[in-house]
């Protein structure tokens, strides 16, 4: 137990000094790399909130985080760039795509429920590339950024690390206290067993809404971010295989696990890092790992670090 | 005993294709009693629980609980005005401690839903309620159990506990004794008749010693009718009972 406050004290520490230590290695293109983990972790956290604490296996995730990108990026593109604005308008437009995506998706289960957000998202996917005035397939430029209250502007990598950083720790920490309240209970039993959970008097249907709502929203966000960092959103964010990638992100780390999301995008888009400087067939060793956490390791990267644990406890 | 009608069903019916499952099932239950539903095999038993509970739509008649009329009314609803169900395969949440799945239960009862930020484990009141369930389960010293860890007759006690966790009004047990050895049976029975002076009970049972021996009304489902209904000395000797049901299993 103290091993593990000491690790997330350790990590916190790293996380916050990460763009000095970068500059004063004279790698501080690397500061970029690192924020693009943090906005994946926000994405594949709120995926796993789906999957792995409401038991919804959605294959159509990517539909959020490309219309909080598209969203953030129209309005860049119109010159509007106050960020409390931005995100003001991911929030609506996201929220209430998840809120029409989720009362029709959710009368389903099982492979229809995959089926049917896959649809949704494929929709988007060609909305996007049909939408000639903002890119279309050749997706969307923005050379401006989103401005914070203050006036700083999300141009500055340092500025986007910290932001995303400060948005991931709000989720996790809501995630962390959402497990253990009425509200997560009533999520993980349903999970668990819907029918019992409706014959107890939860109202299964309207929990289930509210967490895919929750969900694409804060997706929608790290869609935001993911245009302040790249300048650009092209309609590949809403294609499946983001989809894909958001959920192998969750399996790798652990589903239904808090810290499951944010090992999951470190851990992939590290493998890519490294992996993609020996060979042009990342996929493939991609595959392999992926298998392997399958087979070995059910709970992903957090089950092992737990089992770890347990593993010390017995010496 | 009070002749109040608890539950009031009428004309009930219920098809699935070609197959008849529930045939104008008249049924009605008083406050305070335990009213057992028996009939052989495919008798319609489980379809009428499942009606009774929301789960299953009825093509027509009506049901009407407490004064009210709940025959469209969603599952979750009825469970929440006091008419809650227990299950055949028993049905708990695996993820979650003994304990934790009757704090559940009862937080449902409550309607306390979507609280997202304190955690459960604060609140004392709602700890009590559920240890207090589990005591008279029998099963207090098992509470941080996982539910894998129980045996078939500790969790089939958990499963009729998590239905009388709220407090209901009505509880339909959906037969309770199923799969149970000698000993545990008679646990259970036990439970069953305890339950008497605080619920009403519609009992669903195969064990036709156990069901005489606790109800105050039976009746009896035999291809979705009820072809007798009254007391149990009584029930037992109608010849259409004896012929279609206890004389084909004596």
């Amino acid at each position: 137990m103290r091993l593990k406050h000491i690790a997330t004290f350790v990590c916190l520490v790293m996380a916050l000094t990460l763009p000095w230590a970068l500059q004063a290695a004279g790698v501080d293109f690397y500061v970029s790399v690192v924020s693009r983990m943090v906005v994946y972790a926000i994405a594949a956290t709120s995926l796993n909130l789906l999957i792995g604490y409401g038991g919804m296996i959605s294959l159509g995730h990517a539909a959020f985080f490309g219309l909080g990108a598209y969203s953030t990026g129209i309005l860049l593109s119109e010159g509007v760039q106050s960020a409390g604005l931005h995100l003001l308008v991911i929030g609506l437009v996201t929220g209430v795509m998840a809120l029409l995506i989720g009362a029709i998706s959710l009368r389903t289960r099982g492979v229809y429920f995959i089926m049917i957000t896959l649809a949704f998202a494929q929709m988007l996917f060609y909305l996007a590339n049909s939408v000639k005035g903002y890119g279309g397939d050749e997706g969307l430029t923005v050379k401006v950024r989103s401005l914070l209250p203050g006036g700083m502007s999300l141009q500055e990598p340092a500025t986007l690390y910290y932001v995303a950083l400060a948005l991931l720790a709000g989720v996790l920490f809501f995630l962390h206290r959402f497990t253990g309240s009425r509200f997560g209970r009533a999520v993980q039993a349903l999970r668990d067993d819907e029918v019992r959970a409706e014959a107890l008097g939860l109202p299964t249907f309207a929990c289930k809404l509210v967490i895919f709502v929750v969900a694409g929203v804060v997706c929608g966000i790290a869609g935001g971010l993911s245009v302040n960092l790249q300048g650009y959103v092209s309609p590949n964010e809403l294609y499946w295989t983001q989809s894909a990638t958001l959920m192998v992100m969750v399996i790798l780390g652990g589903v239904g696990t808090l810290w499951g999301g944010v090992l999951g995008a470190v851990a992939l888009l590290l493998l890519q890092e490294v992996l993609s400087a020996y060979t042009p067939y990342f996929e493939f060793w991609m595959g392999w790992v992926l298998l392997a956490v399958v087979l070995f390791a059910r709970n992903g990267l957090a089950g092992m670090s737990a089992s770890l644990a347990q593993w010390r406890a017995r010496l | 005993m009070s002749s109040t009608v608890l539950l009031d069903v009428r004309r009930l019916n219920k098809r699935f294709g070609g197959v008849v499952a529930t045939d104008q099932v008249d049924l009605q239950i008083t406050q305070g009693e335990i009213h057992a539903l028996i009939g052989p095999n495919g008798a319609g038993k489980t379809t009428l629980v499942a009606q009774l509970a929301g789960q299953v739509p009825s093509d027509s008649g009506s049901v009407h609980f407490d004064g009210m009329d709940i025959t469209r009314m969603a599952t979750h609803l009825r469970a929440r005005r006091g008419l809650v169900r227990s299950f055949q395969i028993t049905r708990l949440f695996k993820s979650m401690s003994v304990l934790d799945n009757l704090a559940l239960a009862i937080q449902a009862s409550l309607g306390q839903v979507f609280s997202a930020w304190r955690p459960v484990k604060q609140d004392v009141d709602l700890q009590d309620r559920a240890m207090a369930i589990l005591v008279r389960l029998g099963l207090a010293d098992k509470h941080h159990w996982r539910i894998e860890q129980l045996s078939h007759g500790e969790q089939r006690a958990l499963e009729v506990g998590m239905s009388l966790a709220g407090n209901p009004k009505l509880v339909l047990l959906d037969e309770p004794l199923a799969g149970m050895g000698l000993q545990e049976s008679e646990a259970m029975t036990q439970l069953i008749d305890s339950l008497r002076r605080d619920f009403s009970v519609l009992l669903i049972e195969h064990d036709v010693e156990a069901v005489f021996r606790l109800a105050d009304t039976v009746s009896v489902l035999v291809s979705g009718r009820i072809v007798a209904s009254g007391k149990p000395a009584d029930v037992r000797t109608n010849p259409a009972v004896t012929a279609a049901y206890l004389g084909a299993a004596q």
